[in-house]
């Protein structure tokens, strides 16, 4: 049931990404899309008393450069952890040029209220 | 007792995510969205990600800064009405044909606490914490595919961030390069 949490996280930023008008709300809400997405791949690697995959001394064997069979079924998945890594900071980048897009709109027309937005144009 | 934590954690994500969504004041809807960051970096942290829970808390103040730094000093912080109302019901009927799609999905998702790479051996990321240490030299499984297994990846990530700076400071800059070149002449 975590996963459907999870969904339920993604929905409320789907939501507020569709229906609200101010533009600020709408970066929120693909903010908390982005929450969940990152959250669920996290989620689909863990192991339930798994340990986090960082190699311990004692699991490593020098000679034969062979991980010992204990710590291979205990981590967690660590290649989601990796990737969700990127995604992380690549929404810093999009959130930066999305508030940039804000700020900019609202020193033109005053408002946040992308209908007001709308209705200056013609 | 992992799980139990977990549950709290998602269902204190979920409720300021409600109130994130539904309060009429940006600065506190910003500052709920922060709640479900740092919310999210402790689950990292239960769902044994410590990397992703360091990096999530430095990226989180960042984005609350970048955040605040948009709404606060704004005359017009807060929010009157939403949109009209045939566009808010259509919006919504989509979102519940999501919602019944994504239940369905559900059914053919494996239990929570079982990996996917745990039912086929062989799989990459077995692989990679099996000779990540010998390959790479790095004792973290998450560093050496990181940086050594997918080093082209943080490569493109590194681009798309130099790209949103470059696009970000191209949209805030006041003055053209041309008229800037002009008042000093």
């Amino acid at each position: 049931m975590p996963y459907a949490l999870c969904f339920l996280l993604f929905m409320i930023g789907l939501y507020c990404a569709v229906v609200k008008k101010n533009m600020v709300k709408i970066v929120l809400g693909i903010m908390i899309m982005e929450y969940a997405v990152n959250l669920f791949l996290i989620m689909l690697g863990y192991l339930s008393g798994g340990v986090a995959p960082i190699i311990n001394r004692a699991d490593y064997d020098g000679q034969t450069q062979a991980i010992a069979a204990q710590f291979l079924n205990a981590s967690v998945d660590p290649l989601p952890q990796a990737l969700v890594l990127t995604s992380i900071v690549i929404s810093l980048g999009s959130l930066a040029l999305m508030i940039s897009i804000c700020i900019r709109t609202y020193a033109k027309y005053g408002t946040f209220d992308i209908t007001e937005i709308r209705r200056l144009r013609g | 007792m992992a799980l139990f934590y977990i549950y709290i954690l998602l269902l204190f994500m979920v409720i300021a995510a409600i109130i994130a969504v539904e309060t009429k004041d940006l600065l506190s809807a910003v500052i709920c969205v922060g709640a479900i960051g740092f919310g999210g970096s402790l689950m990292f942290l239960f769902l044994r990600a410590p990397d992703i829970a360091i990096t999530q808390i430095v990226v989180e103040v960042l984005g609350l800064i970048i955040l605040i730094r948009a709404t606060i000093a704004r005359d017009l912080t807060f929010i009157t009405g939403d949109r009209e109302f045939f566009g808010t019901v259509v919006s919504v009927v989509i979102l519940l044909v999501i919602v019944v799609a994504g239940i369905r999905v559900f059914n053919t998702m494996p239990e929570f606490g079982v990996p996917v790479f745990a039912r086929i051996p062989e799989t990459a990321s077995q692989v990679y914490i099996s000779r990540g240490l010998a390959d790479t030299g790095a004792t973290n499984v998450v560093t050496s595919v990181y940086l050594d297994y997918r080093a082209y990846d943080t490569l493109g990530e590194a681009t798309v961030l130099f790209t949103a700076v470059i696009g970000a400071t191209a949209i805030l800059r006041s003055k053209s390069r041309k008229r800037l070149e002009e008042s000093e002449a």
